[in-house]
């Protein structure tokens, strides 16, 4: 690992300066993420702005929902009886993500800033846009299993790798974030990016820019709920595919839906058509398969990773079967 | 916090004899800082020379670990396992993958698991660690070690520290309440020697009083 200046600033404001006095400088927060990529030397900070003492991790309720501190821990959010009382679908994706250890580590700040797994963005020995901007894609002819399969271009076909993300997109989450300049706030939705032309940016955070909070607003999606992540082992690994699904019924009807899938694209993939298709139906099989191939339109696979097209709309039938509790 | 000023680092007078050479070397290093600082930073990035180490500013930390205080002065690179393995000379927590895939290298902070190679020490300052040193009570062994030793839940032991850090968590946090449960809360924590059979017996047993 590199050499590098280490700052340990106490409050908000004096962070956000240490980090604007450096372009080489980096926020640092449980880094299981960036720790690992400096080990690799795939990040080489000059200084890194240790915001672990920031007053940033509350969890409390606001007249309309919750608000959570971009420093609250991955473990700490989903085992908070407020988030499994009000938003358990969140408690359900974070749970699924990592291992105890790294969940009691990694924030949910740091958790919107994970960087992909693809093997070539950490094999500094290949090709890689992300890496390093106009080096070419290894992952578009090589071993591309793991890979996107919506929203991809033809400079990256890597997916963004949290699970927690696709549960607060389905969640209309709000982000906060504070700057030199100010602050303001990005539905998180709009956070990540597609990788386009420019695949090294993996959502819309300025330079400079520090994520402070995340908003929930009130849901209805507390009881028909499910995370469904499909991959390789049981437990401990990146999805395959996941999908997050909110219903709310009520009489037997979808009176609202909320769906995003996971390890499908550059960012949480949020299903918006299959959400207006399932309103006002009643739950059945036959409609939840309709809905997955409402799902699937404009679905591209590669070369090793057409499974996914069958994988993607099978894991959303059994999630919504799960979530309204259908049992086949 | 400012970088260390590269005059404050060592005159020649202080350096014993065999260490002319190094010192020829670093004064040059240091001469080359005080020139294009950035341009070294990147340099050590890329590893030209390891000597230039001693010219960036360590930071004092402190860490009570196993009930004992201890202060240090460490470069923030330094991660809390190569601390405790190298500085301490606790090589009871293993360095098994080193990038937070395999959970050898667990350890408590303030009474909770952590992987301590994805953990830079400086953020530790002030914490409380424990690690498989800390878990007996003299000779006498903590329960999770007995049933470990009772189920041989190992068979090369790489990956034994680690994983009874987990399981004497696990049980803290309440997730021992089935087989699956101890399996999914148990999974950061991987054996090459597949003893996770032995080490869910284990962890059952200790959960239901057997040898506490």
């Amino acid at each position: 690992m590199n050499h590098f200046q280490y700052v340990r600033p106490t409050e908000t404001a004096g962070a956000i300066k240490s980090l604007a006095k450096d372009p080489g400088a980096h926020f640092l927060a449980g880094g299981t993420n960036l720790v690992d990529l400096m080990k690799m030397n795939i990040v080489i900070p000059e200084r890194l702005v240790d915001i672990n003492r920031l007053p940033l991790k509350q969890i409390e309720k606001t007249p309309s929902g919750l608000r959570i501190g971009a420093l609250a821990t991955n473990s700490a959010v989903a085992d908070h009886p407020l988030v499994k009382e009000y938003f358990p679908l969140l408690s359900l994706a974070l749970n699924a993500g990592a291992s105890p250890q790294l969940r009691n580590m990694a924030t949910v700040g740091g958790n919107m800033m994970q960087r992909t797994r693809c093997p070539y963005y950490f094999d500094t020995l290949m090709p890689c846009n992300k890496r390093a901007p106009g080096s070419g894609c290894g992952a578009m002819e090589g071993y591309n299993r793991m890979h996107a399969i919506f929203g991809a271009s033809d400079k990256c076909i890597a997916v963004n790798p949290s699970d927690m993300n696709v549960a607060l997109t389905a969640l209309d989450a709000v982000v906060h974030i504070s700057s030199t300049k100010g602050t303001r706030k990005i539905e998180f939705a709009e956070f990540h990016r597609l990788p386009g032309e420019q695949p090294e940016l993996d959502n819309h955070l300025q330079k400079g820019e520090l994520i402070t909070t995340i908003e929930l607003p009130a849901s209805s999606f507390t009881k028909n709920i499910e995370y469904l992540k499909v991959r390789d082992r049981t437990s401990y690994a990146f999805a395959l595919v996941s999908v997050a699904v909110g219903l709310d019924i009520q009489n037997e009807v979808i009176a609202s839906a909320a769906l995003a899938m996971g390890g499908v694209a550059h960012k949480p993939w949020r299903l918006k058509t299959v959400e207006t298709f399932l309103k006002g139906k009643a739950a059945s099989e036959n409609v939840f398969r309709e809905a997955a191939a409402i799902a699937m339109k404009g679905a591209k696979a590669y070369e090793h990773n057409q499974f996914k097209l069958k994988l993607a709309p099978n894991t959303i039938i059994q999630a919504l079967k799960t979530a309204s509790g259908i049992v086949s | 916090m400012s970088r260390k000023k590269p005059c404050t680092l060592s005159g020649a007078g202080d350096l014993p004899g065999e260490s002319r050479r190094d010192f020829l070397k670093q004064s040059s290093l240091l001469t080359a800082i005080a020139l294009a600082p950035d341009a070294i930073l990147k340099a050590a990035g890329e590893h030209w020379d390891e000597k230039i180490a001693g010219v960036f500013e360590k930071i004092a930390l402190e860490l009570e670990v196993n009930g004992v205080t201890h202060q240090f002065s460490v470069e923030p690179r330094v991660t809390l396992l190569d601390l405790l393995r190298e500085e301490l000379h606790l090589t009871g927590t293993k360095k098994g993958c080193d990038r937070g895939q395999c959970g050898a290298c667990t350890v408590h902070v303030n009474g909770t698991r952590i992987n301590s190679c994805l953990s830079l020490a400086v953020t530790n300052d002030g914490k409380k660690i424990t690690t498989i040193e800390g878990l007996a009570n003299g000779n006498t062994l903590h329960p999770m070690q007995d049933a470990f030793i009772k189920h041989d839940g190992f068979q090369c032991g790489y990956c034994t520290s680690g994983q009874i850090m987990s399981a004497v968590a696990l049980l803290k946090e309440g997730r021992a309440n089935s087989e699956t449960e101890i399996r999914e809360y148990m999974s950061g924590n991987i054996c090459r020697c597949g003893a996770y059979p032995n080490i869910v017996n284990a962890i059952t047993e200790v959960k239901k009083g057997g040898l506490s």
